[in-house]
């Protein structure tokens, strides 16, 4: 496939491998962000292969796992309701809300469908009038664009019985929360590339400014992921703290200016809670007063209120701020396993646990290695 | 799309009542009557003809059928087939009924004699569709060489089916000093699958709704006896597969547990058509975990390995045949794969429905 293969290259990943060990002195923790660069670095086997030195750490960029625990509760309950049609992103379906996920909705006769676009779900409620058609709208900047698009298409065909469920998060946020934090492990971070195409990376030059912090744009292809940690180990190595960009095939330092205008037409910033983490102050989109009409909140006031439960064992918080690996959790493949997830972090294939679970669990002793 | 439209003629068939007069099937046609019984004379007995089934008995009686194969041991398996929608590019619920059993039976190394064939018809469902997927039915059928045997027509209401469901079973003879089973396998065995990975899950995925997109994929419901024989011919077989729901790391993983051995393979050996690969891209899904309806893993002594692939090659649905793997003592049970920059994952059991990622 072309763009894609040549990333996957293993000459040319082999060769930058090989520039990382060349540059390393000393150990150095590297976070990246986003829950699509986990999910390949465990898939291609990347983390075996890079220099002991080098820690990669599993930062909170996995949607699915950050959406908080209140919101999965309040769609479980539109879902139910006999009046709704409730659309999401597939993988939001088995993420454990405090009592179910929404395939026992489904099962208990909820209709319940996955879709791919939230377009797709516009044409779902155009086709049928008499329900209320409600899109799961989770995601980073990256997913934003086509939320808010879906949000505008609907108030041009006037279509009263869409509506949107909203999560949305955004990245320099979570990136201060992680700063701030009293015990900071990360020492540089790998930016998320799709995340980055959308809001270009103006917005992290004075993150890294004030935290001391190299930040390096990466994409999500072994190759670019390579690429990204050694632009970052250089900055490390040489005590400098800058904002690179590794994947400039698809970034450029101000974004996507038309995606920019429609996210900010249809959302404001506002405070959200991150599943595992707690409230970030300004750290994700709502719609703003003028949609209100579309906000699947605001029409089914009841869901409103809603008493959560998270399980006691698990511990996805601290994964999703790196403080830990999912393999030091004691219910890792015990109490929770992607058959049987206790939290959201094992459901996503951009979660960390179910990345471990799934790839991760040999660790090759023999010849192969 | 296939529907058969141009082999379909109910008035071939038919008397004018009741299968004129009613252009859907009503719940008076499983109740058992009049209507049931026109159905059976008109639709089924005649598509399907053989002295089997004409018997009309409560059961069918087999007699003496198997003497002329001494020793052989007999195969029995049971499949249900509720795919969405009825048809799909390169195929339909009729054929995949026929070939999903008659694979079973093969991947024992059987070769396939009979089948039954269970409807389940909702209320409402077009006559015409019914008589496109009866005819490719018995069309599948006669490209085996396979007589559907015994047969049973239920009607629920409408809202309680998707239109149809079908369940076959099937019955084949083993051929003396055949044994393929799950757990046969060896340390040294090598990892074969038959063809490219992926396309009937691809194809399926790409007319449903809410994931509709462009694409030229079709499903490879296929009949796999043939091959199988070809196989045996050729070299002794330990492990056959059909690499259906689960693909490939589903098949896989079984045949490392029931063998308690570990299989590993190179991903980059995986036979993969560009546009499934590409759609699998696009959706966020892994090709090693999408079904196929006409592709087989097997696992055979190494010595043998050569051999077997040949033969494969030579039969029309073993072209794109390749050794991608082998049976190691290490990790007893699990999969792991070689990964296309040279790291190592664990190929692991799908945990549920194949999930498309966000973004």
């Amino acid at each position: 496939m072309k763009f894609i293969d040549e990333y996957r290259d293993a000459d040319l990943t082999h060769k930058l491998l090989a520039d990382i060990q060349k540059t390393v002195t000393r150990p150095w923790t590297l976070m990246e962000v986003c829950g699509g660069q986990t999910h390949s670095i465990i898939k291609s086997g990347l983390d075996q292969m890079l220099p002991p030195e080098i820690n990669l750490i599993h930062g909170p960029g996995c949607p699915v796992c950050v959406t908080p625990l209140e919101l999965v509760d309040k769609a479980i309950a539109l879902a139910s309701r006999p009046d709704v049609i409730f659309t999401s992103y597939g993988d939001m379906l088995r993420v454990p809300g405090s009592r179910r996920d929404l395939f026992d909705v489904k099962a208990a006769g909820g209709d319940v469908r996955i879709v791919y676009s939230p377009l797709d779900a516009l044409k779902i409620a155009q086709n049928n009038p008499q329900k209320t058609v409600i899109f799961f709208a989770i995601g980073f900047e990256t997913t934003a664009p086509a939320n808010a698009m879906a949000v505008l298409q609907a108030r041009a065909q006037n279509l009263s019985n869409f509506a949107v469920l909203v999560s949305h998060v955004t990245v320099p946020a979570a990136i201060i929360a992680l700063m701030d934090s009293p015990d900071v492990l990360v020492g540089g971070f790998l930016a998320a590339g799709h995340v980055c195409t959308v809001m270009g990376f103006w917005e992290y030059e004075p993150l890294a400014k004030k935290y001391h912090i190299p930040i390096v744009v990466t994409g999500f292809e072994p190759v670019d992921i390579a690429h990204g940690i050694l632009d970052c180990v250089h900055e490390l190595e040489a005590g400098t703290y800058h904002v690179r960009n590794a994947y400039a095939r698809s970034v450029t330092r101000e974004g996507n200016r038309s995606a920019q205008t429609v996210i900010r037409k249809v959302f404001e910033m506002t405070d959200r809670a991150w599943r595992g983490i707690g409230i970030i102050p300004m750290s994700g989109y709502r719609l703003r007063d003028e949609f209100a009409a579309f906000d699947a909140e605001q029409r089914f006031p009841e869901v409103q209120s809603i008493e959560t439960l998270e399980s006691p064992l698990c511990i996805s918080g601290l994964v999703l701020q790196g403080r830990k690996k999912p393999s030091e959790c004691p219910a890792f493949g015990k109490e929770c396993t992607p058959q049987m997830p206790l939290g959201a972090t094992m459901v996503s294939s951009e979660g960390a646990c179910a990345a471990y679970y799934r790839y991760g669990r040999y660790q090759p002793t023999y010849e192969n290695k | 799309m296939k529907t058969n439209k141009d082999n379909l003629n109910l008035l071939g068939w038919t008397c004018p009542r009741p299968l004129q007069n009613y252009p859907t099937i009503v719940m008076g046609h499983g109740a058992g009557g009049l209507m049931m019984a026109d159905l059976i004379e008109h639709l089924f007995a005649p598509a399907f003809d053989n002295e089997w089934l004409a018997q009309m008995g409560d059961a069918t009686v087999l007699d003496n059928v198997f003497l002329d194969i001494p020793n052989s041991s007999l195969a029995f398996t049971t499949d249900s087939f509720v795919v969405t929608p009825l048809f799909f590019p390169g195929g339909n619920i009729g054929e995949l009924a026929v070939y999903g059993t008659v694979n079973d039976l093969a991947m024992r190394g059987a070769k396939p004699l009979y089948l039954s064939a269970g409807f389940i018809l909702e209320e409402g469902l077009p006559m015409e569709t019914l008589g496109n997927i009866v005819v490719a039915m018995a069309q599948a059928c006669k490209k085996v060489g396979v007589k559907i045997a015994a047969g049973d027509t239920k009607v629920v209401q409408k809202g309680h089916g998707d239109g149809i469901y079908i369940n076959t079973s099937g019955l084949g003879s083993i051929p003396t000093g055949v044994d393929i089973g799950p757990g046969n396998a060896r340390p040294g065995d090598a990892l074969l699958v038959s063809g490219t990975m992926g396309d009937h899950g691809i194809a399926i995925m790409s007319v449903r709704e809410g994931l509709t997109f462009q694409t030229e994929i079709q499903s490879d419901t296929a009949p796999l006896n043939g091959l199988v024989e070809a196989m045996v011919a050729a070299g002794k077989i330990h492990c056959l597969r059909d690499a259906t729901r689960g693909g490939l790391a589903a098949v896989l993983n079984e045949l490392a547990g029931s063998s308690k051995v570990g299989i590993e393979f190179d991903e980059r050996k995986v036979p993969l058509r560009p546009e499934v690969n590409a759609a699998c891209e696009m959706l966020g899904l892994d090709p090693l975990y999408v079904a196929n309806e006409g592709k087989l893993v097997a696992l055979v002594p190494g010595e043998a390995a050569e051999q077997v692939l040949a033969a494969m090659h030579q039969h029309e649905y073993g072209k794109d045949a390749a050794i991608i793997g082998r049976v190691v003592t290490q990790h007893p049970g699990l999969v792991t794969a070689k990964t296309s920059i040279g790291g190592m994952r664990v190929v692991d059991v799908p945990a549920g429905e194949l999930l498309p990622r966000i973004c």
